[in-house]
């Protein structure tokens, strides 16, 4: 029986072939994004003609012709719109890195506050998670900043702590200002420092070669640290002075300030990303299993060491990602700021955009520059994250 | 007082020195700060007086609130029309208790839904016949923050869906186009999104073809929600064990009949919980319409408050602006969380 005993390799139309498929997808899509870019874009250039619109960033060099009311660096209304865009970025980042400090605080203990044995303590800070978690970040943002710009004037400014004076016009308080004794006492400070770390070093070898540690070791290193800056404190005086915000005419003078757009942002901010940290950080904390507790606690470790030395640690693992995407919701969060008339990044662009009509080249920046600063913090916490001895076990 | 009552509070506030100085410490804050909220907005409060009899009163002047009620919750629709937003929130909320219940979820509630919004929209719009037309440049209040969330995550969600699946296929060039679209929106803050859709979208149009505010902010909205929604449907993707997807691709089944007919429907059923927190959060993100100028719940509180006569009671305002936010976001967050273990079936490790 003849039989042909070649196999016939079933062949299927070269257009049903995976890769071939795959191409034509990824064809049609490049191909679809690009018709669409190249439809919007052409149909914007024929409206920007239309109406008259520049193109371009040369109005960057041009004269912003605005104030700013808030600025760190030097900046006029006859400064470019660069500068303006710069003074505007300032102000989203000082706003931003201080209320990532201060919400982390916050955050960390009311997160640990949350799962406290004391029913009075762990109820007031799941009231106050729920409560600030649940409204619109901008509608507490206006209530803080009218309940701020409510209060009375200088004249009648309310003093909650001695030398802190809250006025309707903004927030002012005692700065420390540097003495000529200041280096002095610096030096010897470090020097003691120094001395109590070689101290230690030393103590901590001995104690590791015979067993006991350096006696009087504690007193000793307490007071390295703490002699040479009272001999330089006697021997030169004060090193620093309290600079003390004085009511002169209609106004306070000296001290530092705060205007009353930047505490309601701050504190506004604060308060409300610090109730998702503090969700994170008690899931990060529920998630290291029991057993650890009870093992720190058959080694006789007291609560507060468990928590610092054996459970943090570990919880710091499932903190950080989460955690890092809250810095970065808490630094766009800061573009809120239009809504209360602080100079932020998005509140420039957006007079900039007024005044010169080139919306595609404004919002291309601010988008630009929060990319960045998403980029930037996502990559420092991953370094932080991927850092030796903080692999997952 | 019983020796049961006393052992409770020995084992929950006074366990410690430690323990019993937080406790103190916790009543003295409990006292100064919560005592003088429910003295300011309970019994010091002034709930149907005129403005000055407000200004007399210590407390909270709720009669404000009472006064400009109806301008907070519906904004400048037409007076006498107002019954018809009230309407559409009554079908809205009727649809959502009526989602709570698990017994009714299938291709009928999805029908429900879809009846019911085409009731919402009806009524908000109207036909000009039997009811008279409204145009949306007059909806405002809480209806209108509503349906910018509602059809914000809609129509965001097949968007969503797509890109998840994209950013986890084998093509690179589609990978890398859904990569790029959904960090590029992550990365930027939804008001850069929104200004983004009110000032670019008419340049983008050919001459001749007009947008209105709503439609460009919703738009924003959409574009911004779908990116996030990617992600979670992601996390759904992902959790669904590779030889769910090899039993299939044995059995014959293309990548569409797969996806749609396999993965999909666990994936999605995963992230039922963060979908509805994706509401929440849309919920609370459409108060930034504030700044294209829409009036949304939080804006027409705003302009409610800013009648001179009212204007000292603005805190008021804002607290009962805050209420209907907190009540909806609220319950909803311990009905996710609730889904979240009564959906959590034969998933546990």
């Amino acid at each position: 029986v003849p039989t042909d005993t070649r196999v016939r390799r079933a062949r299927a139309a070269w257009w049903n072939h995976p890769a071939a498929r795959a191409l034509a997808y990824q064809a049609l899509a490049i191909g679809g994004v690009i018709a669409l870019a190249w439809y919007l874009i052409d149909n914007t250039l024929a409206n920007l003609a239309t109406r008259r619109i520049a193109t371009g960033f040369d109005f960057l060099g041009r004269e912003a012709g605005f104030a700013i009311s808030e600025h760190l660096i030097d900046y006029s209304a006859e400064d470019s719109y660069a500068r303006a865009y710069v003074v505007g970025l300032l102000n989203t980042l000082s706003v931003s890195v201080l209320g990532i400090v201060l919400a982390t605080i916050i955050g960390v203990l009311v997160g640990i506050a949350r799962l406290s044995s004391n029913f009075l303590v762990a109820r007031l800070a799941t009231a106050y998670v729920e409560t600030l978690r649940n409204v619109p970040l901008l509608l507490q943002l206006m209530v803080w900043y009218g309940l701020l710009i409510a209060l009375p004037g200088p004249r009648q400014a309310l003093e909650p702590i001695a030398g802190v004076f809250l006025t309707g016009r903004g927030l002012y308080y005692p700065v420390l200002a540097a003495q000529p004794a200041l280096g002095a006492m610096l030096a010897l400070a470090a020097l003691g420092a120094l001395a109590a770390l070689a101290l230690y070093r030393y103590s901590r070898n001995r104690q590791l070669q015979t067993g006991a540690p350096l006696p009087l070791l504690w007193p000793a290193v307490v007071g390295s640290v703490l002699v040479p800056p009272l001999i330089a404190y006697l021997g030169a005086g004060e090193p620093l002075t309290l600079d003390r915000p004085e009511l002169t005419g209609f106004n306070f003078t000296g001290g530092g300030a705060l205007s009353p757009e930047f505490a309601a942002m701050l504190f506004g901010l604060v308060t409300y990303t610090a109730t998702f940290i503090a969700e994170v950080v008690r899931a990060g904390i529920l998630a290291v299993s029991r057993g650890q507790w009870e093992a720190a606690r058959a080694l006789g470790l007291q609560p507060g060491r468990t928590l610092k030395l054996v459970v943090l640690p570990q919880a710091l693992r499932v903190i950080v990602p989460p955690l890092t995407n809250q810095y970065l919701n808490l630094t766009k969060n800061s573009s809120l700021a239009v809504g209360i008339g602080y100079p932020d990044l998005v509140s420039v662009a957006n007079t900039t955009i007024n005044q010169t009509g080139q919306a595609i080249e404004g919002i291309t920046l601010m988008m630009a520059v929060y990319l960045t600063l998403s980029l930037a913090i996502s990559l420092s916490m991953n370094w932080y994250d991927a850092r030796p001895g903080r692999e997952s076990r | 007082m019983s020796t049961l009552a006393w052992g409770w509070m020995r084992a929950n506030l006074f366990k410690s020195w430690g323990d019993a100085a937080l406790t103190l410490l916790a009543l003295a804050f409990l006292y100064n700060v919560g005592g003088a909220f429910v003295s300011w907005a309970l019994i010091e409060a002034n709930w149907t007086g005129t403005p000055d009899e407000c200004r007399a009163a210590a407390g909270a002047c709720w009669s404000a609130v009472r006064e400009k009620h109806r301008f907070i919750l519906f904004g400048t629709y037409t007076y006498a029309e107002q019954w018809r937003p009230f309407a559409a929130l009554l079908v809205f909320f009727g649809l959502v208790l009526a989602s709570t219940w698990r017994g009714l979820w299938g291709r009928w509630l999805v029908a429900f839904w879809g009846l019911g919004f085409a009731l919402m929209a009806w009524l908000l719009a109207g036909d000009g016949s039997i009811l008279a037309i409204v145009p949306n440049a007059q909806w405002g209040g809480l209806p209108l923050t509503i349906m910018l969330a509602l059809v914000g995550n809609i129509v965001a969600l097949p968007m969503g869906i797509l890109l998840a699946l994209g950013r986890r296929s084998d093509m690179p060039a589609i990978r890398a186009l859904c990569v790029a679209y959904i960090e590029l929106i992550r990365g930027v803050p939804l008001i850069s999104v929104l200004f983004m859709a009110s000032v670019m979208v008419p340049l983008f149009l050919p001459e001749g073809v007009t947008t209105d505010k709503l439609l460009r902010a919703q738009i924003g909205i959409i574009l911004f929600t779908a990116a996030y929604l990617a992600e979670v449907v992601r996390g759904g993707l992902n959790a669904i064990p590779k030889g769910h997807v090899e039993a299939a691709e044995s059995l014959g089944l293309g990548y569409w009949r797969r996806t749609l007919l396999i993965v999909l429907p666990q994936a999605l059923k995963i992230v039922i919980p963060p979908l509805v927190n994706s509401f929440i959060a849309t919920f609370k993100d459409t108060s930034l319409v504030v700044v294209v100028g829409l009036y949304d719940l939080l804006n027409t509180t705003k302009t409610a408050l800013n009648d001179p006569i009212w204007r000292s009671f603005f805190a008021e305002g804002f607290v009962a602006a805050a209420l209907v936010y907190f009540i909806v976001c609220f319950f909803m967050s311990r009905y996710s969380q609730h889904l979240e273990v009564a959906l959590a079936t034969g998933r546990r490790a």
